[in-house]
C-alpha cells in the first residue's frame, strides 16, 4: 500500500526520522550486535580484556544439561500455558458472544486481568498457594496432597503455569471474542437451515473460520510465554528449585547477572533471537495467505 | 477572471503508461468547460495537472497567460472540488471554508464576510457550527462549493462532485451548479463520466478516450455532428445505432451517392427512426424483428434484430450489439414482440463513418 | 445462537460467572490479606472477609514503608512508576508519528530502507538484548535515571505501525484539497493528520502506559537504588527476606497499589483500551 498523494520534502523526511532512528541504533541495533559480537568473545573477570574464541561460547552452551533442561522447561512451559489459556479463553469467548443481557459487564469482568502486571500476577498466585499461608494449600495439604512449590521443582511449574494462564486469559479472549464476532451470523444461520446443532456447527463452522485468530494467539501467547512470564518465574521461584523453572529468556539473565557468564549469555540471546525471527517469520507468512477467509 | 489553455499536454507515468497523450484546447473566460469519457479516460489525470496534484511530462498548462507547470497548487489561484468532497472532518463548516484564506493570511474581517456571503448563496446559513459528519450527502456537496468559492478563484475545477448523491439530489445541484457559475461567472472545468451531466452543463465539450480528445466543441453540435463512431456512442442514450455497410441492402438504398461507397459504417440516431410502411425517398428503410419493447410513460424503445447482421462484438463500450437497432418512439403504443416492422430515417438524419469509425463522411 | 432454548442461556451464565470467579479470586485474597495485620496473614488461617487494619497497612507502605530500614515507601516507587510509565508512552508516541508520517507521506532516498530497519525492531523485544543494552546505558551514565528506565523501552515499532496504518485510512483528497488551501507539510500534520489521529494517539498512550507501567525486568537490572524502583519491582524486593518474615499484608497492599493505575485505565477507557489492543496487532 503507498499512498498516491504526498509530499516531496528534501531535508524534513530526515528530520522526522532523526529520534526514533537515533533511539532504535543506541538502544536496538548497537546492543543487539554488541550480543551477537559478545558471543564470539571470552571476556576476563573484569571486563578489561576479550579475545575471540569463534564458537566455543555456543558449543559450552550445547554441551550444558542445564540448558537443554532449560530448552525443555520452555517447551512444556510454553504449550502448557497456549493450550491452557486458548481453550479456557475460547470457552468464554463462545458464552460472551451468546446474546446475553449482561454480556458487556462480563466481557469488562473478563479482561481486566491484562492490565495486571505479571509479576503482580505471580504475587498474588504465590500468596494463594503459598505453601504454609495459601489460602488454597491448606486444603490440599488438608486433603493429604503435600504440596510444596518451594520444594517440589513440579509444583513450582504447575504454580508458574497457573499464574501465566489466569494472566493471558484476558488476552485470548479479547481476541476470541473479537474473531467470533466478525463471523457474519448468515453462516451460522445458513448451518442451522442446513441442520447442524450448535456442537456440530462450532466445530465445522465457527472453528474453523476461527483458525486465523487462533494462530495469530498461539504465535503471540509463545512469544509471550518467552518473554514476558520472566516477571512472573522472578517473582515466584527464582527460577527454582533446582532450576525446575528456570526458560531460556530467565537464563540468559540468570547466567548473565548471577553467573557473571556474559559470553554465554551473549550466545543464548543470538539463540533466543534465532528462534524469536523465526516465529514472527512463520507469523508473517501465514498472515498474508490468511485473506483467504 | 482568466482563460485556460493546454498546449500539447502529455503525462507519462513512471513504469512508461501514458495516461495523456498529447492534449491541445482552450477555455475561454467565464466558460463552462466539461470533460466527459468512460473511466480510465485520462479526464481526471487532466483535471489533476490543471489543479498540479499531478505532474506534466510534456506542454503547457496556461492559467491566465501565466504557464503554471511548475506552480504549486495553492498559488494556482484554482479552486477544486472533489468527489469525495474531502471535508476536514474535525473542523466545522465554518472553518472549512475559512481554512484557505487563513492559510493566505487574508484579514479576519474579510474571511468573515467571504463566508458569510458564501453561506447565504448555499443557503448553509444554519450550520456554519456543525462538523461534515453531521450534515447530509447534498449539504457536504454545498461545504465542498462553498470552500471553492470563497477563494474567489481565477478557476474552479470539478472532479465528478455529484457522482456520490442520489439521482435527484443530482439533477437539482446539476442545475445549482450551473446557475452558481453564470452568477460568479468563473472560468470551470467539469470532469464527468455522465453524458447526460457533460451535455446539460457544458458551454464546450471536450469528449475524451484513451488519453486522447475524440471531440471539442459545443454540445448540441457534437450530438448533431459526433466525429467519430465513439463519440456518436457515448454522447445519447440510448446509444446511436452503426450499422456496417458491408450489406448489400443497406448500401443499395443510398445508391448515386460517393460518400457512401468511401464509407463503412452507418450511423442512426434512435429518435430518428420513424416506424412506417413507406420506403423513405433517398433515405434509409430497415426491416426490423421486434425482440424486446421498454416503456418509459413518455416514450417507448423498441429493440429489433437484423438477424443476418448478427456476428462479431461491439467495437466500443456503450456500442450495441451487432445487428440489433434501437428505434425510439414517443408515447406507449407500440408493436407486439415477434412483430417485424420497417423503420425508416430520412437521408439528412444519417450519419456516415469510415470502417474504422475514426472519421465522420458527410453525405 | 440460532436456537431460544433457556438452558443455554444459564448454561453461559454458570460458565461466565466462573471466569469471573477464577478471574478475581486472586485478586480478592490479595485486597483481603492487606487488611489484616501480619499475624493473622502469616498463620495460615486468614479469612475470608475484610479484617480491621487497611488504613493502617495502607498507611504503613504509601509513607513510611517496611519495617527493614533500607526499603523505600511506596508512594515514591508509585511516583517513578507514573514516571516512567508516562515517559515510555508519550515518548514513543513523539517518535512514532513523526517517522510514520514521514515514511507515509513524504517520497525520499531510503524511505523504504527507514521502514524497514524500524519494522525490524518489532521482532527483538528487550529480554533477549538486556546485558549489552545494560552496558549501552551504563555507558550513557543513565543508571538510575528516568531516561534509563524509559529510553530504551520505547526502541520498538509497534507506534509506528499503528500511526502508519491510521494514515493509510486517511483519504488522499485531504492532503489534496490542504495543499490547494495553501497548507504546507508542517500546517498538513498540525492542521489536519493530528487532530484526525487523536483517537489513535489515545488508544495508543492506553496501550502504552500498561506496558510501561508493568515494566519488571528492565527496572530491575538498571536501578541499583532503591529510591529509583517502580512499584512493580519493589514487591519482589518486599519478599526476598527469608519467608517468615516477609510482610504480607503489606506486599499485598503493595500488590493492590500497583494494580490500580492500569486496571483503572482498563476500565474506565474500555474503548480505547481494545481499539488500541486490536490494533497494534493488526
Amino acid at each position: 500500500m503507498e499512498k498516491s498523494a504526498f509530499f516531496n520534502g528534501k531535508l524534513l523526511p530526515y528530520l522526522l526520522l532523526v529520534p526514533q532512528l537515533t533511539i532504535t541504533f543506541v538502544f536496538f541495533y548497537w546492543p543487539a550486535s554488541q550480543a551477537v559480537r559478545q558471543s564470539f568473545l571470552r571476556e576476563d573477570a573484569f571486563g578489561l580484556s576479550s579475545e575471540f574464541i569463534g564458537l566455543e561460547n555456543y558449543q559450552a552452551l550445547f554441551a550444558q544439561p542445564e540448558y537443554y533442561k532449560a530448552m525443555l522447561t520452555t517447551l512444556v512451559f510454553s504449550t502448557l500455558v497456549a493450550a491452557l489459556s486458548l481453550s479456557i479463553a475460547l470457552l468464554f469467548a463462545t458464552q460472551a458472544d451468546k446474546n446475553l443481557k449482561a454480556a458487556p459487564a462480563y466481557k469488562l469482568f473478563m479482561i481486566w486481568p491484562y492490565a495486571v502486571a505479571p509479576a503482580v500476577a505471580g504475587v498474588l498466585w504465590f500468596f494463594m498457594f503459598h505453601p504454609t499461608l495459601g489460602t488454597l494449600a491448606r486444603p490440599l495439604r488438608w486433603m493429604g496432597f503435600d504440596w510444596n512449590p518451594l520444594l517440589n521443582g513440579n509444583h513450582a511449574l504447575i504454580l508458574v503455569v497457573m499464574a501465566a494462564v489466569w494472566k493471558q486469559i484476558s488476552y485470548n479472549f479479547l481476541f476470541f471474542l473479537a474473531g467470533l464476532q466478525s463471523i457474519p451470523k448468515s453462516v451460522i444461520e445458513a448451518g442451522a437451515i442446513d441442520g447442524a446443532g450448535p456442537m456440530r456447527r462450532f466445530w465445522t463452522i465457527v472453528f474453523p473460520l476461527l483458525s486465523p485468530t487462533t494462530f495469530f494467539l498461539l504465535v503471540v501467547n509463545v512469544v509471550y510465554v518467552f518473554f514476558d512470564t520472566f516477571g512472573i518465574i522472578d517473582a515466584v521461584t527464582g527460577g527454582g528449585p533446582a532450576g525446575a523453572t528456570t526458560t531460556m529468556v530467565y537464563k540468559v539473565y540468570a547466567d548473565g547477572r548471577l553467573g557473571g557468564d556474559l559470553g554465554s549469555s551473549a550466545a543464548q540471546s543470538v539463540v533466543l533471537m534465532a528462534i524469536v525471527i523465526a516465529l514472527t517469520a512463520i507469523q508473517f507468512r501465514y498472515v498474508e495467505r490468511k485473506v483467504q477467509y | 477572471m482568466a482563460n485556460v489553455v493546454l498546449r500539447n499536454v502529455r503525462k507519462t507515468y513512471a513504469g512508461g503508461f501514458e495516461a495523456i497523450k498529447g492534449i491541445n484546447f482552450e477555455v475561454g473566460d467565464g466558460q463552462f468547460c466539461v470533460l466527459v469519457g468512460p473511466s480510465g479516460c485520462g479526464k481526471s489525470t487532466l483535471l489533476r495537472m490543471v489543479a498540479g496534484l499531478e505532474t506534466v511530462t510534456s506542454g503547457e498548462i496556461d492559467i491566465g497567460g501565466r504557464i503554471v507547470n511548475a506552480i504549486e497548487p495553492a498559488d494556482r489561484d484554482i479552486a477544486m472540488v472533489f468527489q469525495n468532497y474531502a471535508l476536514y472532518p474535525h473542523m466545522s463548516v465554518y472553518n472549512n471554508m475559512a481554512y484557505g484564506l487563513r492559510n493566505r493570511g487574508m484579514p479576519k474581517p474579510e474571511i468573515e464576510s467571504r463566508v458569510q456571503d458564501a453561506a447565504r448563496i448555499l443557503e448553509l446559513g444554519a450550520m456554519l457550527d456543525r462538523k461534515p459528519r453531521q450534515l447530509s450527502g447534498g449539504q457536504r456537496q454545498r461545504v465542498a462549493m462553498g470552500r471553492a468559492i470563497v477563494r474567489q478563484p481565477k478557476v474552479f475545477l470539478f472532479d465528478e462532485p455529484l457522482s456520490n448523491l442520489d439521482a435527484k439530489l443530482r439533477i437539482a445541484m446539476r442545475v445549482e451548479i450551473r446557475k452558481l457559475q453564470r452568477r460568479l461567472n468563473t472560468t470551470s472545468i467539469y470532469v464527468t463520466h455522465d453524458q447526460l451531466e457533460a451535455m446539460t452543463l457544458a458551454d464546450i465539450l471536450v469528449v475524451m478516450n484513451g488519453g486522447q480528445v475524440e471531440q471539442i466543441g459545443n454540445p448540441l453540435d457534437i450530438y448533431q455532428k459526433p466525429a467519430t463512431t465513439f463519440v456518436a456512442s457515448f454522447i445519447g442514450a440510448p446509444p446511436m445505432n452503426l450499422l456496417p455497410l458491408r450489406s448489400d441492402e443497406i448500401k443499395s438504398q443510398l445508391e448515386g451517392s460517393a460518400a457512401a461507397n468511401e464509407a463503412g459504417l452507418l450511423g442512426i440516431r434512435p429518435e430518428d427512426l420513424v416506424i412506417s410502411s413507406d420506403s423513405a425517398a433517398g433515405g434509409i428503410a430497415l426491416d426490423l424483428t421486434v425482440e424486446a419493447i421498454e416503456r418509459v410513460g413518455a416514450e417507448t424503445f423498441i429493440y429489433g434484430s437484423r438477424r443476418h447482421e448478427a456476428q462479431g462484438v461491439a467495437a466500443n463500450p456503450g456500442e450495441l450489439p451487432p445487428g440489433e437497432v434501437i428505434v425510439r418512439i414517443p408515447g406507449a403504443i407500440a408493436p407486439a414482440i415477434g412483430e417485424r416492422i420497417r423503420a425508416v430515417a430520412p437521408r439528412e438524419k444519417l450519419h456516415l463513418f469510415s470502417v474504422d469509425g475514426r472519421k465522420r463522411i458527410e453525405l | 445462537m440460532v436456537e431460544h432454548r433457556p438452558w443455554n442461556d444459564i448454561i453461559a451464565y454458570a460458565i461466565l460467572t466462573f471466569g469471573v470467579f477464577i478471574v478475581a479470586f486472586p485478586v480478592y485474597l490479595a485486597m483481603i490479606a492487606s487488611t489484616h495485620d501480619a499475624v493473622t496473614v502469616i498463620g495460615g488461617n486468614m479469612p475470608l472477609l475484610p479484617g480491621g487494619h487497611t488504613l493502617e497497612n495502607y498507611y504503613r507502605a504509601i509513607f513510611v514503608g517496611g519495617s527493614h530500614a533500607s526499603r523505600e515507601p511506596v508512594g515514591h516507587l508509585l511516583l517513578n512508576s507514573f514516571i516512567s510509565a508516562t515517559g515510555i508512552a508519550v515518548g514513543k508516541i513523539f517518535i512514532s508519528i513523526l517517522s510514520a508520517y514521514a515514511v507515509v507521506y513524504f517520497r525520499f532516498p531510503f524511505r523504504k530502507a527507514a521502514f524497514w530497519i524500524i519494522f525490524v525492531t518489532l521482532m527483538l523485544p528487550v529480554e533477549v538484548r538486556i546485558y549489552p543494552t545494560y552496558k549501552v546505558v551504563s555507558d550513557l551514565h543513565m543508571l538510575d535515571t528516568y531516561a534509563g528506565l524509559i529510553l530504551p523501552l520505547i526502541a520498538s515499532a509497534t507506534g509506528t505501525l499503528l500511526f502508519r496504518q491510521f494514515f493509510m485510512t486517511v483519504p488522499d483528497e485531504l492532503l489534496e484539497a490542504s495543499r490547494i488551501d495553501g497548507a504546507g507539510p508542517f500546517r498538513f500534520f498540525w492542521d489536519t493528520l493530528l487532530p484526525l489521529s487523536v483517537t489513535t494517539i489515545a488508544a495508543l498512550f492506553v496501550i502504552q502506559f500498561i506496558y510501561g507501567w508493568n515494566q519488571y525486568l528492565w527496572p530491575l537490572l538498571i536501578t541499583t537504588q532503591d529510591s529509583m524502583q517502580t512499584i512493580v519491582t519493589g514487591i519482589k524486593k518486599m519478599l526476598t527476606t527469608t519467608d517468615e518474615l516477609a510482610e504480607w499484608q503489606l506486599a499485598m497492599a503493595t500488590a493492590v497499589l500497583a494494580m490500580l493505575p492500569p486496571v483503572a485505565v482498563v476500565v474506565f477507557m474500555q474503548r480505547l483500551f481494545v481499539r488500541g489492543l486490536v490494533e497494534t496487532e493488526k
